[in-house]
């Protein structure tokens, strides 16, 4: 299956499917070590559903690669530089505040872009954003809530999430920057320009920091590399280390 | 079991005829298979033993989760990795429903909280153990799982009805834990000559230590008398544990591993196995806080409670603001 | 750090399943305040699938019969036994009722 979209539209999924991967992962971090029961549990929904999703990504993606790779193959077996996700999301979990900051600012970009993906050209894309999107829809709202109970809490919890916003925003600006993987999606009419979701979000974002009495950051300097994957930081290395010891060490197993 | 050697307040078990007519009505509705519930009265030494044993066992679920969740982060495929996440959150779940239950007691979840962080309450020997391969979660499914579950599902009838219904709600989760586990081990067992060898040492290292989930002999114990007659401890430790090793040997056949007791074999006049005694000595070490395993795990618990407290106050106060807005609103 | 944190209120949670029957009661979590309990019901009681609507109410608010008076709440209605439907005999031959 050589079409000529083939290509932009296999990076473009693995996009996808290493988003969830990748903060799917940080989040199952936090299992058996959140501040109260409650919240250890409802990480873990989260974390669920994005791993959930990423087998749903990354499964499409193999099979418009046509390799024979399965979504295992894809999250296992792939080292550094193959990995498309977001710099955001492989940062670390840092304290609950950060971690609840970067799922906010992760969850309001991907809601609206999975709210798109619903109309993709694409039957089995829309199909895994139909059903993402109610997922993620959750994610968002608890996130907000918590982004909201945290900011205008205590002295100690706003400072803590003011200087969690100020350490993750410079990693917002990569979820709308367009590249030639984009382009080729809107043309085909797969995907929206990512460029298009930013009036939005940033309104949606600026009333969460507002009722949160956080101050957005003025600059937008924006990292970039990750979806690209021509520079990750040095913390995705060791994810994948730990993430894919098994599958590496013993390669003829099956599990 | 998860609530290990918990020492009764009682002296011995009294008679109907010793007991004043308010007691007498109690073990009475006990005895009838009737429940007890939060508001009904009950003697000072039943409620203290429920809040320990309900207490230990809810610690037992919040410390198991750190021995699995340490292979969360490398599960070897994402379907495993999403069984075994969903699995530990159960058992943060099923410590939530136990606290729940204590609480109808009149013991809050800060202060058995506290009580376990300070090491004052107990948690399962079991958790002490490190989990080194990822057959450990196969191991720590079918055994662990397996003896708890035999603890568990008698105690769907005992007399406290807060505990009863929140041991009914855990076994009804709880069945694919033991599967999930055992499923694990048969793609071991039938895998290549690595994993064959994970599986037989898991095997060796936690046969032991699950025997041991279910406590020291208690035939002889006027503390186990005492919790029997009360309906909160429903069979004695020895039952349970032949039960457990009578289930255990034939699934560990079929896998083809062998379990570590070159004494154990079946006992036809019995109609059960003979096997060797778990080292007590070991279990009363671990219990004293010198497992492999029990600094770490009481640091890890600390550390995600101290940690936390900035989140809890600060939702806290976000709450008490939004309340005071509302009601300045209205 | 030994925090002299507030403990979170309780809540009694209920809920009504997909089959159409009275929200019921489940079980009970700690949250900060009702919005926060709705949330975390979803997230503890309903991961496999068990209902369609949740209510939460603070635990502190409910207000309960006592044991004590179960003999003059409950006993009375014991002989009302033609509240049952079993009290009347109806010929066989005149079909279900």
């Amino acid at each position: 299956m050589s079409t000529p979209v083939s290509a932009p539209l296999f990076e473009y999924l693995c996009r996808m499917g290493d988003n969830t991967l990748v903060l799917g992962h940080r989040i199952s971090e936090w299992c058996g070590h959140a501040p109260v029961l409650e919240e250890d549990i409802a990480l873990a929904n989260t974390a669920l559903d994005l791993i959930g999703q990423t087998t749903l990504w990354l499964d499409v993606a193999g099979e418009v690669e046509g390799a024979g790779r399965t979504a295992d193959k894809l999250a296992f077996h792939r080292d550094v530089w193959d990995f498309r996700n977001l710099l955001l999301l492989e940062q670390p979990n840092g304290d609950f505040g950060q971690t609840m900051m970067r799922q906010f600012l992760f969850d309001a970009w991907h809601l609206s872009q999975l709210t798109a993906l619903k109309g993709s050209s694409n039957e089995q894309i829309a199909a895994i954003a139909e059903k993402s999107s109610k997922e993620v829809t959750y994610h968002l709202e608890r996130a907000t809530d918590t982004v909201i109970g945290l900011g205008d809490g205590t002295e100690e919890s706003h400072s803590r999430m003011q200087a969690a916003l100020d350490l993750l925003w410079p990693y917002v600006g990569e979820m709308f920057l367009s590249d030639d993987v984009d382009a080729a999606m809107v043309d085909t009419g797969i995907a929206p320009d990512p460029a298009t979701l930013r009036p939005a979000y940033d309104k949606l974002v600026g009333d969460v920091l507002t009722a949160a009495t956080l101050t957005k950051p003025q600059d937008d300097f924006a990292h970039k590399g990750g979806k690209s994957g021509k520079r990750h930081s040095e913390h995705l290395g060791h994810m994948l280390t730990q993430m894919q010891w098994l599958q590496r060490a013993y390669p003829d197993a099956t599990w | 079991m998860y609530a290990q050697m918990i020492k009764s307040t009682g002296e011995g078990v009294k008679s109907l005829d010793e007991m004043d007519p308010q007691e007498r009505a109690f073990q009475e509705r006990i005895n009838a298979g009737g429940k007890i519930e939060p508001k009904d009265w009950m003697p000072d030494g039943y409620r203290k033993n429920l809040i320990r044993q309900i207490g230990q066992h809810a610690h037992s679920e919040i410390v198991g989760q750190l021995p699995e969740g340490n292979w969360i982060t490398r599960a070897p495929t994402l379907e495993r990795k999403a069984i075994l996440l969903a699995k530990v959150q159960d058992e943060a779940g099923h410590g939530l429903y136990l606290y729940c239950a204590a609480e109808t007691l009149g013991v809050t979840r800060d202060q058995l909280t506290r009580d376990l962080l300070s090491g004052k309450m107990k948690y399962s020997s079991i958790f002490n153990y490190p989990t080194l391969t990822w057959a450990d979660m196969g191991a720590v499914g079918w055994l662990v799982d397996g003896a708890a579950i035999m603890n568990q599902v008698p105690l769907q009838r005992t007399s406290y009805g807060p505990y009863a219904r929140a041991m009914v709600r855990i076994c009804k989760e709880e069945s694919f834990h033991q599967r999930q586990g055992y499923d694990i081990m048969m793609k071991m067992a039938q895998g290549t000559d690595a994993q064959r060898k994970m599986a037989q040492d898991a095997l060796n290292r936690f046969w032991g230590p699950a025997l041991m989930m279910f406590g020291p002999s208690d035939e002889n114990s006027v503390h186990s008398a005492q919790s029997m007659a009360w309906k909160i401890k429903m069979n004695s430790n020895d039952e349970l544990r032949q039960k457990f090793v009578d289930e255990c040997v034939p699934q560990a056949e079929y896998l083809g591993l062998t379990v570590p007791d070159p004494d154990l074999k079946w006992n036809e006049e019995r109609g059960h196995y003979d096997f060797t005694q778990p080292d007590w000595d070991e279990f009363f070490d671990v219990l004293k806080g010198n497992g492999p395993c029990n600094t770490e795990r009481l640091a890890a618990r600390n550390k995600a409670w101290d940690d936390g407290a900035w989140v809890r106050d600060g939702l806290m106060a976000h709450a008490a603001k939004k309340r005071a807005a509302k009601l300045a609103a209205e | 750090m030994t925090h002299p944190t507030k403990e979170w209120p309780l809540f009694e949670v209920f809920i009504r399943g997909q089959h159409g029957l009275s929200h019921r009661h489940v079980g009970s979590l700690h949250a900060a305040n009702a919005e926060m309990a709705i949330k975390s019901a979803r997230d503890v009681y309903t991961r496999r699938n068990e209902g369609v609507s949740i209510w939460v109410v603070l635990a502190s608010d409910i207000a309960a019969s006592s044991p004590e008076e179960k003999g003059s709440l409950y006993e009375p209605a014991n002989d009302k036994v033609y509240r049952h439907p079993t009290f009347f005999d109806i010929p066989d031959e005149v079909g279900a009722m």
